[in-house]
C-alpha cells in the first residue's frame, strides 16, 4: 500500500482565539482523516493558548471567488457608495448619531 | 528549529513554465501587489521564477526542520545553541515579511519557537561557564568550532547568491545575505561577551563609523562543499533522514488504513 502523506488530503484550519470571536483561517495540514486533522491543527496551531475552538474541513469542500480581489466579482460591491452613510447632513450638535 | 508549518501552495494556478512575461496584465497586477507591499496569496497568479524560488526556498527551511528534528534532536542537552538559533532568528524574523502570505505567516509561528530555543540556550550556557573550569573550556572550545559555520548559515556572500537580488526584487527576501549576517554578529558580539566567551575571529572589531562591527571572511569554499553534499556528517544525516522516514511508514499506512476503513464504514451506513 502507498501511504505517503501526499495522498492524505488537504486540510483548512480555523481558530476561534478566544469566545466572542470568530473562527480565522490560521493555515493547512495534510492528515489521514478529520480526527487526525483535528489533532495536528491543535498540536500545530494552538500550542501557546492560541485557541479554544478548531474547525477543520478539507480543503477541496471549499467554494471560492476566483484567484484575487481585483476580479469583477466584487464590483457591485464597490459601486454602491449609499452603503457608507457618510453623506447625510447632520448638525454638529446633535447627540448620538 | 522543530515544528515546520508552511501554507498552502495552490500548484494549478500559475503561467506555464518560460512564459514569465507572456501575460502581461497578470504579470502587471502581480508587480504592483509586490511593489504596494502587499502579500501574494495561494490562489493569486505568479510568475513561474517566484513560484520556482518559493518552493525551493520552502522546501530548504522545511528541511532544514526536519533535520533539527532528527540528528539534531540529541544536540539539544550540549548544544552550540547560542550561534545556530540566534543565527535562524537573524535569518527567520524578517521572513515574518515575506511577500508569500503563507510564508510569512507560518513564519510568525517559527519564531516564536525560536526565540524560545534561544534563551534556553543562553541560558544554558550561562549555567555552564558558572561552572567548573572545564566546562567554561568545553564552551570555548563550541564556540571555537561554531562561530565560522554560524557566519555561512546566512549563505554564500551577496556577490555569489545568484538568487539573492531577484529574491529581494520579489521581497521574498526583505535582507540580503550580508546584511542578515552582519546584523548577526553585532547581535552576537555583546552575547558573547556577556557569556564571558572569546570569538575566533582577530579580525572582529567595532567600527565606530559604520555603527557596526568589521569581521573577517569564512572559508567559502567550506561552505560550498557543506552545500554540495561533503560535510562532516552529510552520509550520517542522509541516513538518519532515510531511517526515520521508514520506521515511521508504518504509523503512515495504519493511518492511511484506519481513515479507509473510517470511510467505508460511513458509506455502508449511510446505504443501510
Amino acid at each position: 500500500m502507498t501511504a505517503d502523506k501526499q495522498d492524505w488530503p488537504l486540510y483548512e484550519v480555523f481558530v476561534r482565539g478566544k469566545r466572542g470571536l470568530n473562527h480565522v483561517h490560521v493555515g493547512s495540514l495534510h492528515a489521514a482523516d478529520d480526527r487526525m486533522a483535528l489533532t495536528h491543527a491543535r498540536d500545530l496551531y494552538t500550542r501557546r493558548n492560541e485557541g479554544v475552538s478548531i474547525w477543520v474541513v478539507r480543503s477541496e469542500h471549499i467554494a471560492a471567488s476566483t484567484r484575487d480581489e481585483k476580479d469583477p466579482f466584487f464590483e457591485p460591491s464597490a459601486d454602491k457608495v449609499y452603503r457608507h452613510p457618510t453623506f447625510y447632513d447632520i448638525p454638529d450638535d446633535v447627540p448620538h448619531i | 528549529m522543530v515544528g515546520w508549518e508552511v501554507g498552502r501552495m495552490d500548484t494549478t494556478r500559475s503561467s506555464p513554465v518560460g512564459t514569465d512575461g507572456a501575460e502581461p496584465d497578470l504579470q502587471q497586477h502581480f508587480d504592483a501587489t509586490i511593489a504596494r507591499d502587499q502579500r501574494i496569496e495561494p490562489r493569486d497568479w505568479m510568475p513561474e521564477g517566484y513560484r520556482k524560488t518559493l518552493i525551493r526556498q520552502i522546501a530548504q527551511h522545511a528541511h532544514s526542520e526536519i533535520i533539527g528534528m532528527q540528528p539534531e534532536g540529541e544536540w539539544i542537552t550540549r548544544a552550540p545553541s547560542l550561534f545556530v538559533d540566534g543565527a535562524a532568528i537573524c535569518n527567520q524574523v524578517p521572513l515574518c515579511r515575506s511577500s508569500y502570505g503563507p510564508y510569512a505567516r507560518a513564519m510568525v509561528r517559527i519564531c516564536k519557537e525560536e526565540s524560545f530555543h534561544q534563551r534556553q540556550g543562553y541560558e544554558l550556557l550561562m549555567t555552564m561557564m558558572r561552572g567548573t573550569q572545564k566546562q567554561r573550556e568545553m564552551v570555548q572550545d563550541a564556540v571555537n568550532r561554531w562561530w565560522w559555520p554560524s557566519l555561512m548559515m546566512f549563505g554564500p556572500p551577496d556577490d555569489a547568491s545568484p538568487n539573492s537580488a531577484q529574491s529581494m526584487a520579489w521581497k521574498i527576501k526583505r535582507h540580503s545575505n550580508d546584511e542578515l549576517r552582519r546584523r548577526f554578529v553585532d547581535m552576537t558580539v555583546p552575547q558573547a561577551e556577556k557569556l564571558g566567551v572569546t570569538l575566533p575571529d582577530p579580525e572582529l572589531r567595532w567600527n565606530e563609523e559604520l555603527g557596526h562591527h568589521d569581521f573577517g571572511t569564512p572559508d567559502w569554499d567550506e561552505l560550498m562543499r557543506v552545500i554540495k553534499g561533503d560535510g562532516p556528517c552529510n552520509d550520517q544525516r542522509m541516513e538518519r533522514r532515510r531511517t526515520a522516514h521508514e520506521e515511521g511508514s508504518w504509523v503512515r499506512e495504519a493511518a492511511t488504513a484506519h481513515a479507509a476503513k473510517q470511510a467505508a464504514r460511513e458509506r455502508k451506513g449511510a446505504v443501510a
